[in-house]
C-alpha cells in the first residue's frame, strides 16, 4: 500500500459507488411511474437525510439517539411556522430552521452527553417527548394535534415547484451531497476520532480526542441533516401533525440505521429503503392472508421480519449482502464457469 | 554532562476512595530523559497515581506540575496536548480499525484541517492525510508492526497490541511517555524486545514513567526507582540503592520476625 492508495483507493470505491447510485436514483423514475410509488420514493429519499445523519451518530460515534425524530419535527416545524405565519421564503426557511435546529441540538448535547449508553437513550427519548408536547400544545404556532395545514410549496423563482418527480429530484440530490459530505467526514480524522470513540472512549480521550466535543458536534451535524429533511417533508406534504414526529418514528428511524448496517454511511439510505418498501409490502399483502387484516397484524409481521434479519444479519444488510458477493466471486462453480466462459474461441 | 532538567513534579499528591487512602502524600521528581519506575507490590498505588498524573482521576490533594504549570483540573486530551501521552494495562486498541488506523488517531492533534476541510475534502486535507499516513507508518515501523498496517486491529494478538497501545501513543509526540505495566501478560522473548524498545523511545528524547511488576525488567530499564507501599512513597533511588534498601527488602519479601 503505497501513500496514494491510502488517499485514493477509497475515494475508488466510494466513486463508484456514488456513480451507480447517482444513476440508478436518476433513471429510476422511468420505471416507476404510478403516482403511489413515487411519492414512496421521494419519502425514502427524504428519510435517508434522517437516517445518514443518524449514522453518523449510531454507527460512527456509537451514542443513540431515540429523539432524532424531534429535529426532523424542528425542522419541518420551523419551516412550516415560519412560511405560514410569517410569510418566508421555504428555501429560507429551510436555512434558518436548521440553524435553530443545531443550536437546539447543540444546547441538548451539553447536558445529555453526561449520560452513557441506556441513560442517554432515556434522556434523548425524553427530548423527543417534551418537543412532541410543544407541538401539541403551542397550538397559536403549530395548531396543536389538528397539526399545521397550508405550507407552501418550494418555489423556483415565482413558480411554485408542485410535481412529485420535482420534489423526486430536489429529495434524492440533497441525499447526494449529504451522502458525499457523510462520506468525506468518515474518511478524515473527524471520522477516525468517531470510530475510536465507538470503540474505547479512555483510548480516544488519551491521544487527545475532546470526547464530549464530538459527540456534541456529531449530534449537531446529525440534528442538522434531520432538520433539511424536515423542511423537504413540510414543503412536499405541505401538512404537518405532531404524531408524523413522535417517538414511534424515532424508533422506525433506528430501526432503519440498523437494518442497512451501521458500519457503513451506505447503510443508511439502504436500510431507509428496505424499511419503507417492506412496511408498502406489509400493507399489500396482509390483507390477503387474514380477512381482518389490519394494522396490528402489519405491526407483528413487520417486526418478525426485523427480528429475523437482526438475528442472522447482526452487522446490517449491506453487510451481509456485500459478504454473500464476495462468497459468490470466490465459489469454485463461479470460477470454474468463468474460465470456461474466457477458454471459448 | 549539563545538570539533567526537570521536567515534572509529583507534589504531596493524596486520594481517597470512600475513606480508604490510596495514596497520601507521595511527591517525586522526573527529570528529562529519564526512566522512572514506579514499583510496589499490589494495591500500592501505582496505577492510581499514573491515572492522576494522566488525568483519568483527579487528585485528591497535592499537585502535579509539569514543566513548571499546574495539570490540576485540566482534562486528559489538554495534558496530551501539553505532551503527557499514556498507555493502559489492557491495551484498549479500537478493534474494528485497522492497525495504522488506531495509529493515525495518535496524529489526532497534529491535524490542522477543520470540519469544512473534511467535508469537502479540499486539497490541503488531502496533503495533511498523506502526511498523516507516512507519519502513522514511521511510528508503526517503530515497533515492528509496519507490515500488519492493513489488519484489524483486534485480530492482533496481545502482545503485538501492547506494542500497538504504545506505537499510537508514541504518535501524540509526547514529551512523557506513562506506560502502565507494559510487560504484564508478556513471555520472557516479548519482554526483551519491549526493553529495548523502551530504550530506543528514551532515546529518541521521550521521559518514561513506567509502572512495572516485572522486578528483572525495571532492575535493568530504569535511571530512577520510586518505591510504593500503601499509598505512601517507601524508598526512591537508583535501582541498586532501592535493592539494597530494607524498608523495600521488607515490603517485598515480610520482616523476618527475632
Amino acid at each position: 500500500m503505497s501513500i496514494r492508495s491510502v488517499s485514493k483507493s477509497w475515494t475508488r470505491s466510494n466513486l463508484i459507488g456514488l456513480l451507480v447510485f447517482i444513476a440508478f436514483i436518476g433513471t429510476l423514475p422511468l420505471w416507476v411511474r404510478t403516482p403511489y410509488a413515487l411519492s414512496n420514493m421521494v419519502l425514502i429519499g427524504i428519510y435517508s437525510l434522517v437516517t445518514i445523519g443518524l449514522c453518523l451518530l449510531m454507527g460512527y460515534a456509537g451514542q443513540i439517539s431515540l429523539g432524532q425524530a424531534a429535529f426532523f419535527g424542528l425542522g419541518a416545524y420551523g419551516s412550516g411556522i415560519l412560511t405560514v405565519h410569517f410569510g418566508w421564503s421555504p428555501w429560507i426557511a429551510l436555512l434558518i430552521a436548521a440553524v435553530i435546529t443545531a443550536v437546539i441540538a447543540y444546547f441538548i448535547g451539553i447536558p445529555m452527553f453526561r449520560l452513557r449508553s441506556h441513560y442517554l437513550a432515556m434522556g434523548t427519548l425524553a427530548f423527543g417527548a417534551i418537543v412532541t408536547i410543544v407541538m401539541n400544545e403551542w397550538k397559536v404556532y403549530t395548531g396543536g394535534p389538528t397539526g399545521l395545514p397550508g405550507i407552501p410549496r418550494f418555489t423556483l423563482g415565482a413558480i411554485p415547484i408542485k410535481s412529485d418527480i420535482a420534489y423526486y429530484y430536489l429529495a434524492w440530490g440533497t441525499v447526494i451531497i449529504g451522502l458525499i459530505i457523510a462520506l468525506n467526514l468518515v474518511r478524515s480524522r473527524f471520522g477516525r476520532a468517531l470510530r475510536a470513540i465507538h470503540d474505547s472512549e479512555p483510548a480516544a480521550q488519551s491521544l487527545g480526542v475532546d470526547v464530549d466535543r464530538y459527540k456534541l458536534i456529531t449530534l449537531v451535524i446529525s440534528s442538522i441533516y434531520a432538520s433539511v429533511a424536515g423542511s423537504l417533508y413540510a414543503h412536499y406534504i405541505i401538512f404537518i401533525s405532531p404524531n408524523a414526529f413522535d417517538f414511534s418514528v424515532s424508533v422506525r428511524l433506528v430501526l432503519m440505521v440498523a437494518v442497512g448496517g451501521l458500519a457503513s454511511i451506505w447503510g443508511a439510505p439502504f436500510g431507509t429503503a428496505v424499511v419503507i418498501l417492506l412496511t408498502m409490502a406489509l400493507r399489500e399483502i396482509v390483507p390477503l392472508l387474514t380477512r381482518y387484516g389490519s394494522g396490528e397484524h402489519q405491526i407483528i409481521a413487520y417486526g418478525l421480519l426485523l427480528v429475523v434479519i437482526m438475528i442472522f444479519m447482526p452487522d446490517g444488510l449491506t453487510v451481509a449482502l456485500v459478504r454473500a458477493w464476495r462468497r459468490l466471486l470466490n465459489s469454485e462453480t463461479l470460477r470454474r464457469r468463468l474460465s470456461a466462459y474466457r477458454r471459448r474461441p | 554532562m549539563d545538570e539533567p532538567l526537570l521536567i515534572m513534579e509529583v507534589d504531596r499528591i493524596s486520594k481517597e476512595f470512600g475513606g480508604v487512602r490510596a495514596l497520601d502524600s507521595v511527591s517525586f521528581s522526573v527529570y528529562e530523559r529519564q526512566i522512572l519506575a514506579l514499583i510496589g507490590p499490589n494495591g500500592a498505588g501505582k496505577t492510581t497515581l499514573l491515572n492522576i498524573v494522566a488525568g483519568t482521576l483527579p487528585a485528591g490533594n497535592g499537585q502535579v506540575r509539569f514543566r513548571g504549570k499546574r495539570l490540576n483540573g485540566r482534562p486528559t486530551h489538554d495534558r496530551v496536548r501539553m505532551g503527557i501521552a499514556r498507555t493502559f494495562q489492557q491495551a484498549h486498541i479500537f478493534d474494528k480499525m485497522t492497525v495504522l488506523e488506531n495509529v493515525m488517531v495518535g496524529c489526532h492533534l497534529r491535524g490542522q484541517c477543520g470540519l469544512l476541510h473534511a467535508a469537502l475534502r479540499l486539497p490541503a486535507l488531502r496533503r495533511e492525510e498523506e502526511d498523516v499516513y507516512l507519519d502513522a507508518m514511521r511510528f508503526l515501523n517503530l515497533v515492528g508492526l509496519g507490515t500488519k498496517a492493513d489488519q484489524q486491529a483486534g485480530s492482533l494478538p496481545f502482545g503485538q497490541q501492547r506494542l500497538l497501545a504504545m506505537s499510537r501513543a508514541l504518535a501524540s509526540n509526547p514529551t512523557v511517555l506513562l506506560l502502565d505495566e507494559p510487560a504484564a501478560g508478556l513471555n520472557r522473548m516479548e519482554k526483551n524486545d519491549l526493553a529495548e524498545l523502551v530504550r530506543r523511545i528514551q532515546q529518541m528524547g521521550v521521559t518514561i514513567v513506567l509502572v512495572e511488576h516485572d522486578m528483572e525488567l525495571v532492575m535493568r530499564l530504569a535511571d530512577w526507582v520510586v518505591v510504593l507501599n500503601h499509598g505512601q512513597r517507601l524508598a526512591q533511588g537508583t535501582p541498586e540503592q532501592v535493592r539494597r534498601d530494607p524498608a523495600v527488602v521488607a515490603a517485598y519479601l515480610g520482616t523476618e520476625r527475632d
